[in-house]
């Protein structure tokens, strides 16, 4: 992997990596990869992917009823900060 | 506006909010205007250890559009994580359809100018979770976020390139409109955000194969912007294109202030959005008993309903599509018809001229109409067997709208009924001869053209209730005497 | 204490009838206990001293009216990823240090209501990843048989508090082999149910088509107990299978014979230790006496379950961890400057190490022109692993080996190269991947150091596989042994 392209994902997952860092991450990712690349000797040319471990299940579903009350406060009481029931971020600009 | 050596093609991508009582993926209510964060729970608010679990009305109203607009119902479909980050998307991924959406296909047809039809075909639709809203005044160099409508349900229909002016776009976009709440699935109310547009747009030189590059127009939401919108665009397009420049793929926001399109400072950068399915959820899968279940609940479509129109009551395709425009304006039109039934032509002229005028000045639904169709048809009635006259009829409408009361009581106390007693209108017509002797010698003496002022002249003392047909016969017979 | 450390659940809940001590006894001496032991071993985040003293006073209340059940009173603890009400759940993490959840999982609120006693939260690997409990914001866990070794991980707290006798009962969670492993390594039992047995709502994600939630217990029979209790469907996890819970106790005492095991060859490979395969085969030679025939099967698939699973984990958990961003809950970085920063600074501050390779891994693995080359080529050798899986379990009714290639290691002994600590996994993981119910037993040990069996079955086996793990510990009893100084 190079370095260029650990900038790219640790700004698509918005991790801020710290100088220091950046070669050893380069170091243990090449490593995965490395590890993962393994996957490249099966021959997966008859089989589909699979997405859930067990087969056969479909997806069940919910009437459509209001079954959750107001609880604000209760959450909010969590929030690093909140104004006039709002949650707050820095300006986003559009 | 399309200049002669460009095409235009446009197509649209429309959210409609599904009406669902609850969220798509939680037991949240959706109604609108609620106070910030009262309707967003754990799961809408994307805490940790929380998961989705599938509103089936959602389910069914995507299925009832589909079937709507002669689509594939995908017997499996699949939700998959659409993964950014943003404040309004609280678990950092938007659950959507991708690969596998549950409508593929399908077509609408829309009513051009000039009276023709055109398909428009339709790629895919699919449901989706809406995000949250961000509020960026009044909060001292802050953005604060509001996740009440976070889960929403969304139905994204997306259309095929096909469109080629901002007229057809609108067209098409008022279809849709008309089609979702036909179905009941969508309020259609842009003011709320219930309906939203956006217009990937570009052109290319006439008789060129290859598309141009596109600019996507967000968030235009009324009918009259999105025409505007698209035109400047188009305008702005050709205007670079013609000077030499290319076009920016790029996303871009109407300002209706300015009447212009602007470059959106990029929300989005170059996302990858990194789709894979949703591991929370379990593929969809529609029984074919569900789907025809579902088939037999539709109501009469529009198209359908005003071929029937055109048909059954002789309307032309013109004043047919005006009143299937709107399921409940149909209804009251059949209803008045249903009372009136020797008057479909012109129950179609009254519902959609003077009392569509009506409502649109009150600010009323076709819903809340103070004017039953029954009192309706009662004024037809009566200018059917001529008791009054069309000119008269309209102060009668005005009186019954504001008053509440029928057309007979009305008319009888404002003494409005027609004359069309021969002998009555005699006297009044000599009686006016006999007031206007030079006019009378002049006529006789050849000016014809004061034929119009007798008449005139009549209807002023009849105070217009004089049979304007019998005024003209016994007009012309005692004026040439 | 020290008697009621050797009881079963089912003697401590006759024990609490009989009042023969209550439950409020109960509680004080565990908490007593992992007071002691809390500087040496590092097990719990959270302890819950009060509201545990009041729901054992509750449930001795209970038993005094003849209500409640088999599990009323019986102390518990829950590994930190479970969402507890009221109670700061951190799930290893500085990211949710200051976190007090508002809600139960859905497993707390059935052992809850079952009328168990939670005693505080497990120490856990950062956001369950690891496999040694190295990565917790709040230290290390020391396994309790030499505590200068990893207990395993991520549920190394669970593990090390069941070994030590802190409580009787912890819940773990496993993803890649998180309950099997630190079962193995601290010489207890450790239950991984089938995908979808038990819900995972509240249960905070890592890699939502892996998670599971089990237990960890001194025995079988203890376990199968409790997950008759935590398992059945849930209508808040769409992936939770609706399909009644059977009494698990009620198949132990059954006779194996007939048993057909299955030996993967694949496991008895140059990676196991030899100490380690000695203890296996002589545990198997039980089994065998017991009735079980043995035979091996094959399945060429599973060398590359450590492959999959390192783009299948990572690609889901860098999704679900995206959530964590400083808005809502959580930790917020100080000051920042504008949005970028915020997510930027909170993330990067509030993630450990592992856990950011993980996340970067799995951006990575979802990328535009890398999907196909990994995720979905992931998820196709996944569907090779459980095909091979399916084929195997046609001529055996379960398979056996070994739950890890070693004994457990030094702390910081393999925090070097990430590779080294994946490599641990490799028994563990195939389960995972293929959705299969599968446990840990101890069953000898290498000099002071526990070795654990493992036994996989096919899909909602579970009762097949506590059936042969409690009568291979009616006729041994490492599952009895108690670490030196926690007697």
């Amino acid at each position: 992997m190079e370095r260029a392209e650990i900038e790219t994902i640790a700004h698509l997952a918005r991790l801020e990596l710290r100088e220091s860092e950046i070669p050893a991450y380069l170091e243990s990712l090449s490593r995965i990869l490395e590890l993962v690349g393994e996957l490249n000797r099966a021959d997966t040319s008859a089989v589909a992917p699979m997405a859930h471990p067990l087969p056969g299940l479909s997806q069940m579903l919910r009437a459509d009823e209001v079954t959750e009350r107001n609880d604000r406060e209760r959450y909010q009481s969590n929030a690093p900060q909140v104004e006039a029931g709002l949650y707050l971020v820095p300006k986003v600009i559009e | 506006m399309s200049d002669r050596n460009w095409e235009t093609v446009i197509g649209l991508e429309i959210h409609a909010q599904l009406a669902t009582r609850s969220k798509i993926f939680s037991g949240s209510p959706t109604t609108y205007g609620a106070s910030p964060n009262t309707q967003a729970d754990l799961v809408d608010l994307g805490y940790p250890g929380v998961l989705p679990v599938l509103n089936g009305a959602a389910v069914r109203m995507a299925v009832k559009f589909g079937l709507a607009i002669g689509a594939r119902v995908a017997p499996q479909s699949i939700f998959a994580r659409k993964n950014y980050f943003y404040p309004d998307l609280p678990k950092g991924y938007q659950i959507s359809q991708y690969e596998l959406p549950i409508v593929v296909g399908g077509a609408l047809d829309i009513l051009l100018d000039d009276g023709a039809v055109k398909r428009i075909g339709i790629t895919r639709a699919h449901l989706e979770e809406d995000a949250g809203k961000s509020l960026h005044e009044g909060l001292a160099g802050s953005s604060g976020i509001d996740l009440n409508r976070a889960g929403t349900p969304l139905l994204e229909i997306v259309s095929e390139p096909q469109l080629r002016s901002a007229k057809e776009a609108v067209a098409y976009m008022k279809k849709v409109h008309t089609l979702v709440r036909y179905l009941e699935i969508c309020d259609g109310n842009m003011q709320e955000g219930s309906f939203r547009c956006d217009a990937n747009v570009s052109v290319r030189p006439q008789g060129a194969q290859q598309l141009g590059t596109r600019t996507e127009i967000k968030n235009v939401n009324s009918f009259r912007f999105v025409e505007k919108a698209i035109q400047y665009e188009v305008g702005r397009q050709i205007e670079v294109l013609e000077s030499g420049g290319r076009i920016v793929q790029e996303t871009r926001l109407y300002d209706p202030d300015r009447g212009e399109t602007r470059s959106m400072r990029t929300k989005e950068e170059a996302n990858d959005y990194r789709y894979f399915p949703d591991p929370d959820l379990l593929p969809l899968v529609l029984a074919p008993s569900f789907i025809d279940e579902v088939r037999a609940s539709l109501p009469e479509l529009p198209d359908a309903k005003a071929q029937r129109f055109v048909a059954h009551y002789g309307l032309t395709p013109y004043d047919a599509g005006v009143l299937t425009a709107s399921r409940e304006l149909a209804a009251y039109y059949e209803e008045v018809v249903r009372h009136a039934p020797g008057e479909p032509i012109a129950a179609a002229h009254w519902v959609t001229g003077e009392l569509a005028a009506a409502l649109n000045r009150d600010s009323l639904d076709v819903t809340d109409n103070p004017l039953p169709p029954a009192r309706l048809a009662g004024l037809l009635a009566r200018m059917a067997d001529a008791t009054i006259s069309g000119k008269l009829a309209k102060e009668v409408f005005e009186a019954m709208w504001a008053s509440g009361r029928e057309a007979d009581a009305i008319i009888e106390e404002k003494g409005l009924k027609q004359i069309t007693d021969a002998a009555a209108i005699g006297r009044i017509i000599e009686e006016v001869m006999a007031k206007n002797p030079a006019q009378l010698a002049d006529y006789r003496a050849g000016k014809d053209k004061l034929f119009g002022f007798f008449v005139g002249q009549v209807m002023k003392a009849s105070r217009g209730k004089a049979n304007p047909a019998q005024v003209n016969e016994l007009l012309k017979t005692k004026l040439s005497s | 204490m020290a008697a009621l450390i050797q009881k079963t659940l089912a003697e401590l809940a006759a024990g609490l009838r009989g009042k023969q001590f209550s439950s409020v006894e109960l509680a004080r001496g565990l908490l007593e206990r992992i007071e002691a032991a809390q500087p040496k071993l590092n097990a719990l985040i959270t302890v819950t001293r009060d509201a545990a003293l009041a729901a054992a006073a509750a449930a001795d209340r209970d038993i005094g009216a003849g209500r409640g059940g088999p599990l009323t009173g019986i102390p518990l603890i829950h590994k930190d990823i479970f969402c507890t009400e009221g109670v700061r759940t951190s799930c290893g993490s500085r990211m949710l240090d200051n976190f007090i959840a508002p809600y139960d999982a859905t497993v707390v609120a059935r052992l809850r209501s079952a009328g168990m006693v939670m005693l505080g939260k497990a120490n856990m690997d950062e956001f369950a990843m690891g496999s040694s409990n190295e990565t917790s914001f709040y230290g290390p866990v020391r396994n309790p048989w030499d505590a200068r070794l990893v207990p395993g991980g991520s549920s190394g707290g669970s593990a090390a508090a069941v070994a030590a006798r802190l409580a009787p009962v912890a819940t773990a969670t496993d993803t890649g082999g998180s309950i099997r492993q630190p079962a193995a390594l601290c010489g207890v039992t450790g239950v991984k149910p089938t995908y979808g047995r038990v819900s995972r709502y509240g249960m905070i994600a890592f890699a939502s088509s892996l998670d599971q939630g089990g237990i960890i217990t001194a025995s079988a029979e203890d376990a199968a107990l409790v997950l008759r209790a935590m398992a059945g469907f849930d209508p808040r996890d769409s992936t939770s299978v609706d399909r009644p819970v059977p009494d698990y106790t009620a198949a132990l005492g059954r006779s194996l014979a007939g048993l057909k095991v299955g030996l993967l060859e694949e496991f008895f490979d140059k990676g196991l230790d030899a100490d380690n395969e000695r203890q296996i085969r002589a545990a198997l030679g039980v089994f065998a006496g017991l009735g079980a025939s043995l035979r091996e099967v094959s399945l060429p698939s599973i060398p590359l379950s450590v492959p999959a699973y390192y783009v299948v984990a990572p690609a889901e958990c860098s999704s679900n961890l995206a959530r964590y961003d400083g808005v809502r809950f959580g930790y917020r970085c100080r000051e920042p400057r504008d949005l970028l920063d915020l997510y930027r600074r909170t993330r990067g501050e509030g993630f450990g190490a592992e856990v950011k390779r993980r996340i970067m891994t799995g951006t990575y693995v979802l990328s535009t022109g890398y999907y196909d080359a990994y995720y979905l080529k992931a998820q196709k050798v996944r569907r090779l692993i459980a095909n091979d899986f399916e084929r195997a379990f046609r001529d055996v009714d379960v398979i056996m080996g070994p739950t890890t290639p070693t004994p457990a290691f030094e702390i910081g002994a393999k925090t070097a190269d990430p590779i080294t600590m994946y490599l641990n996994d490799i028994y563990t993981i195939g389960a995972n991947l293929a959705g299969l119910p599968a446990l840990s037993i101890p069953c000898g040990f290498v000099g002071k150091l526990p070795v654990g069996l493992q036994i996989i079955g096919p899909h909602f086996a579970e009762e097949r596989l506590l059936t042969a793990a409690h009568a291979f510990q009616r006729e041994t009893d490492w599952h009895r042994r108690i670490p030196p100084g926690y007697e």
